[in-house]
């Protein structure tokens, strides 16, 4: 197993936000942690991620306890976590001090064709949209060649069209760079397009109401029968009729 | 071109205002506008106004350039560590409402009539500005960038150079800029006491020897000037590109 939650509870003040947490991540996957807003998925993502201590429980990746933020493990904000004073080769660049120039260069130079900026190294974040501020933080995390990545809600701040494409670029990437992922959103479709497992969270203090695997091969096929099928199972876990 | 069209039209009229001012009133002390630039041209001829002009800038910049020095290193460190802060806070919040002016009087015990004290009492003028301003902005760096400084593994001292002083050179340029107006303004009261040269000098002398108030005038209008022509500069600055997102288009 590669990350493994054990027993994780979390409070602030008197608050329960986390409540029993209990999962297991396998290397190379790509896990969909759903909820609604607030519910404290983000506090989870932040206890693996190395930003908060769990009040009890534990976190382990590869049998090691997470002590605190690490550079194999990048957590991915939406788009305003890029730095606006670097330009998109700086951002990319940003965590590779410790190597030589010319190794720099050439990731610099992999990960710009990756994410499609070519043609924008030289580029100021606010010179760029939204979605492609966003391909530009994934690829400043893949740069320092991390083997998990933590996403926090990365698509949630982009128009629907955009978000449909950053998903697609979402699946390459994971396809090419074989990653362990795990993404924290609260849109029901875009965890079963993603995942290869939904773990569905309650409302505060969050429990895992359900683990769904997601058997549907990629490329999906967003109108097939197992899909519609796999979706509406967790909208009824969520307690919504799929109707508005 | 509107840009420079419009203001130069406002100056143009209200030199025409003032001279016509000063002569449908017969005034005798008031200088009109020809009065001030024949002044300053014969002080120009004596080459002693560009003597005082060098001089005064030469004290502005020296003193505000030592408090920009140690102005932004005291204020990151403020805005780091919150518990130096708390220490610290009241001195500088009763330091601060002090006039600068209120120090003169040490500042020639001190060190006499020489540069030194204008340029120490310009230093205490802007650096309160500059470390205000700085710390500000070190509390006000969004907290994702920390995080993602300290998941690509900066440590603190790599954390404060990568992350926090890019991050806030935007919001220290506008109390950069606002201190160089206080330091400009403090200067010319400075050389009204302990030296004998600069645009300060110009104005108390001309007015205690023989009444020059054309003199007067025409210092008031250089230093307004230059103060101008400085402030520009800082806004040049804020086009450059480690700072320009940080402002609006």
């Amino acid at each position: 197993m590669k990350v493994q939650f054990r027993n994780v509870n979390m409070s602030f003040a008197s608050t329960r936000v986390l409540e029993d947490v209990d999962l297991d991540v396998r290397e190379g996957e790509l896990v969909c942690i759903l909820g609604p807003s607030g519910c404290g998925k983000s506090t989870l993502l932040n206890i693996v991620g190395g930003f908060l201590q769990p009040t009890s429980g534990s976190v382990t990746i590869d049998g090691e306890p997470v002590t605190g933020p690490d550079p194999r493990r990048i957590f991915v904000f939406q788009e305003r976590g890029v730095f606006p004073w670097l330009t998109v080769e700086g951002n990319i660049g940003f965590g590779l001090h410790k190597l030589s120039e010319a190794e720099q260069q050439k990731r610099i130079a992999h990960y710009v064709n990756l994410v499609g900026l070519r043609g924008f190294e030289k580029s100021y974040p606010r010179e760029l949209s939204g979605g492609m501020k966003q391909r530009l933080e994934v690829a400043r995390a893949l740069a320092v060649d991390p083997d998990v990545l933590y996403l926090d809600e990365p698509f949630g701040a982009l128009d629907s069209i955009t978000r449909l494409q950053m998903r697609r670029e979402l699946l390459r990437i994971w396809q090419a760079e074989k990653k362990t992922i795990l993404f924290v959103t609260h849109d029901i479709e875009e965890s079963v397009q993603l995942a290869d497992r939904v773990v569905v969270m309650s409302t505060r203090p969050a429990r895992i109401r359900r683990v769904v695997e997601i058997d549907i091969p990629h490329p999906r096929d967003l109108s097939s029968a197992r899909y519609i099928e796999l979706r509406d199972s967790i909208f009824a876990e969520i307690g919504l009729a799929h109707q508005v | 071109m509107r840009r420079y069209v419009y203001p130069l039209l406002t100056a143009l009229a209200l030199i025409a205002a003032w001279w016509l001012a000063v002569r449908y009133t017969h005034t005798k002390i008031f200088p009109s506008p020809l009065d001030v630039v024949r002044g300053l041209g014969k002080l120009a001829e004596k080459k002693l106004l560009w003597a005082y002009i060098g001089d005064s800038l030469f004290r502005a910049l020296t003193g505000y350039l030592i408090a920009v020095l140690l102005g932004v290193p005291t204020g990151i460190a403020l805005g780091w560590w919150s518990a130096l802060a708390r220490a610290t806070n009241p001195l500088i919040q009763m330091l601060r409402p002090i006039s600068p002016l209120a120090w003169m009087p040490l500042a020639v015990i001190w060190f006499g009539v020489s540069n030194v004290a204008p340029i120490f009492l310009i230093f205490l003028a802007s650096f309160f500005p500059v470390v205000l301003a700085t710390m500000n902005g070190v509390r006000n760096v969004p907290p994702m960038y920390l995080q993602a400084g300290r998941n690509f593994g900066l440590t603190t001292p790599r954390l404060l150079t990568r992350v926090v002083l890019p991050a806030i050179l935007p919001a220290t340029l506008v109390g950069l800029r606002i201190a160089f107006g206080v330091a400009w303004l403090v200067l010319v009261a400075a050389e009204m006491i302990a030296v004998d040269s600069g645009l300060g000098y110009l104005i108390i002398d001309a007015r205690n020897a023989g009444k020059r108030y054309d003199l007067v005038v025409g210092g008031m209008l250089l230093i307004g000037t230059i103060g101008l022509l400085l402030d520009w500069l800082i806004r040049r600055t804020e086009k450059l590109p480690m700072v320009k997102w940080g402002f609006r288009e």
